[in-house]
């Protein structure tokens, strides 16, 4: 059956990558929590998602808020509920607007260049010549970046939170005219403890993913400058895809039950 | 004196014992088979120079011994010791005797040149910053390149300094092994020149034992003892540099003359 043959070998690669994610990850993961660990490495790692981001998760919670804001008070003043805006707002950005938007914009922004580095690295033999002068690579250049995605996604998902809450307040207030006390006091109040916590789970869970399939796909490839080409496309649409449905699975642990 | 006879003999063996030592070393990646059956010995000491074509698997042998590239068959021992399936800090140890000159030079692109040289010392023998800076200064002198290029990116180098500073960082640990990946591939014959005669200096102040794969006959017979000659995965032929214009074997001579007549066929689509 000719048509099977290609169902099947689709199949059985997908299997393989599966099983060589699993083995880099499980892999990459003992390397962040056995010595020798690079400090300096994973602060300059650190700078580099944590503070070289902030602009761009800014930007994006910021007009993210602002939409949402208008979009509310728009859709809600058919039924007389545009009070709902604040609550809406602050429910919608720290659950899950500044999580999901800060993971897929990092992914955009470090993964890529995460991928592309480590790519050009291995097709350039630099990675050899690290094995060779006695220095893992897996501690060297995956173990920093792991550890910073992990800890810097959720400082920036919550500078996110505050700028995107403050996007919707500027809406709110200066064009949809709500008072502005009210506005705040209404925001307060629905700041949630599990609502929050629940964004950096999951900022902390993308931050993993954005590093982890940056360092994969630069890690494996092959080929020259197509093969850095083709690792940093790799790494942005499959770190993208993950953080979606590591999303839902996140958003259904916290709040699916009950 | 039996006592001291034992002694000679035992040191004779040492002596004898090769310091690489590769056996029906076989590679394949998927359905092409690259190296079938590598047998090769390197002395202590001794400078061997592996000569052959482009993809014959040169490169690949060299990875074998660093462990880079993980064998299907054979065995492959430096100092009497098995590397094949070794690992983590054992692999390690054995690297540690060892250091390579990529045939790109491989410097890390986000360390200054200083760095570059001084990593195996920081990274691998945990030596502090400030000594390892200054040591690498030394190996840079000793390539022939001054302190100030020690602050320079490797992007602000030209192709001969890169290989330069290449070869400063393959002998920044004393190694007593030294890989030599085409050393003079993409210099200009002057540049090739200067970089064989720092190979040939290193390794006899270093003591060290040399293995050096190139396709560059003027470099190859600059820098070796002996020269063995890889074909079709396997060593053809091997003996001492001077006589391998009399070696009576027709592949080599072919390739020394670089002639595309003979029994090596390159597959040219007309």
């Amino acid at each position: 059956m000719p048509i099977l043959q290609p169902i099947g070998r689709v199949f059985l690669n997908f299997l393989a990558a599966t099983g060589r994610l699993s083995l880099f990850t499980v892999r990459a993961t003992s390397h962040c929590a056995r010595p020798p660990l690079y400090p300096r490495l994973v602060l300059r790692q650190m700078v580099e998602i944590g503070y070289y981001s902030l602009p761009v998760v800014g930007l994006t919670t910021i007009f993210t808020g602002m939409v949402l804001a208008l979009q509310t008070n728009s859709s809600f003043s058919s039924v007389n509920a545009e009070s709902a805006t604040a609550t809406i707002v602050v429910f919608a950005i720290t659950r899950e607007l500044a999580p999901v938007l800060a993971g897929l914009m990092v992914a955009g922004r470090i993964g890529a260049a995460m991928a592309a580095e480590i790519a050009t690295m291995r097709v350039t033999e630099q990675i050899d010549a690290m094995s060779t002068l006695s220095t893992n690579p897996f501690k060297y250049l995956i173990a920093p970046r792991l550890i910073a995605g992990l800890t810097m996604l959720p400082i920036l998902v919550l500078v996110g939170d505050i700028i995107g809450v403050f996007g919707g307040y500027l809406i709110a207030v200066y064009q949809l005219d709500f008072n502005a006390a009210n506005y705040l006091a209404q925001t307060w109040r629905y700041v949630e403890t599990l609502g929050v916590v629940s964004g950096l789970v999951k900022a902390a869970v993308f931050g993993f993913i954005v590093s982890l399939m940056g360092c994969y796909h630069g890690y494996h490839s092959s080929g020259g400058a197509q093969g850095v080409g083709a690792a940093t496309t790799n790494s942005v649409v499959s770190a993208s895809i993950l953080i979606l449905g590591a999303n839902y699975l996140i958003t259904a642990l916290f709040f699916g039950v009950g | 004196m039996s006592n001291a006879g034992e002694m000679g003999a035992t040191d004779l063996a040492k002596s004898d014992r090769p310091k690489i030592c590769m056996r029906g070393v076989d590679v394949a990646f998927g359905p092409k088979k690259v190296l079938q059956g590598l047998d090769l010995d390197v002395g202590v000491g001794e400078s061997v120079v592996i000569i052959g074509g482009s993809g014959v698997g040169k490169s690949v042998a060299l990875k074998c011994v660093l462990g880079l590239v993980e064998p299907d068959a054979g065995s492959i021992e430096v100092d009497g010791e098995e590397v094949i399936g070794l690992a983590g800090r054992a692999l390690d140890r054995v690297n540690a005797k060892i250091g390579m000159l990529f045939q790109s030079a491989a410097l890390f692109d986000s360390l200054q040149v200083w760095e570059n040289v001084a990593f195996g010392l920081i990274q691998g023998k945990r030596m502090e910053r400030e000594a390892a800076r200054q040591k690498a200064g030394e190996k840079l002198a000793q390539v022939g390149l001054g302190s100030d290029v020690a602050e320079l990116w490797p992007s602000e180098l030209s192709g001969g300094m890169r290989k330069r500073v290449g070869l400063a960082r393959a002998i920044a640990t004393d190694p007593e092994i030294i890989f030599f990946d085409e050393p003079t591939t993409g210099l200009d014959p002057i540049m090739g020149d200067v970089i064989d005669k720092l190979i040939v200096e290193c390794v006899r102040e270093l003591g060290a034992t040399a293995l050096s794969i190139t396709h560059d006959m003027t470099s190859a017979r600059r820098i070796a003892d002996r020269v063995a000659m890889l074909h079709e995965g396997r060593i053809i032929w091997t003996g001492p540099v001077a006589t391998i214009d009399h070696s009576g074997n027709e592949y080599v001579e072919q390739f020394i003359h670089g002639s595309a007549e003979g029994p090596i066929q390159m597959q040219v689509r007309r």
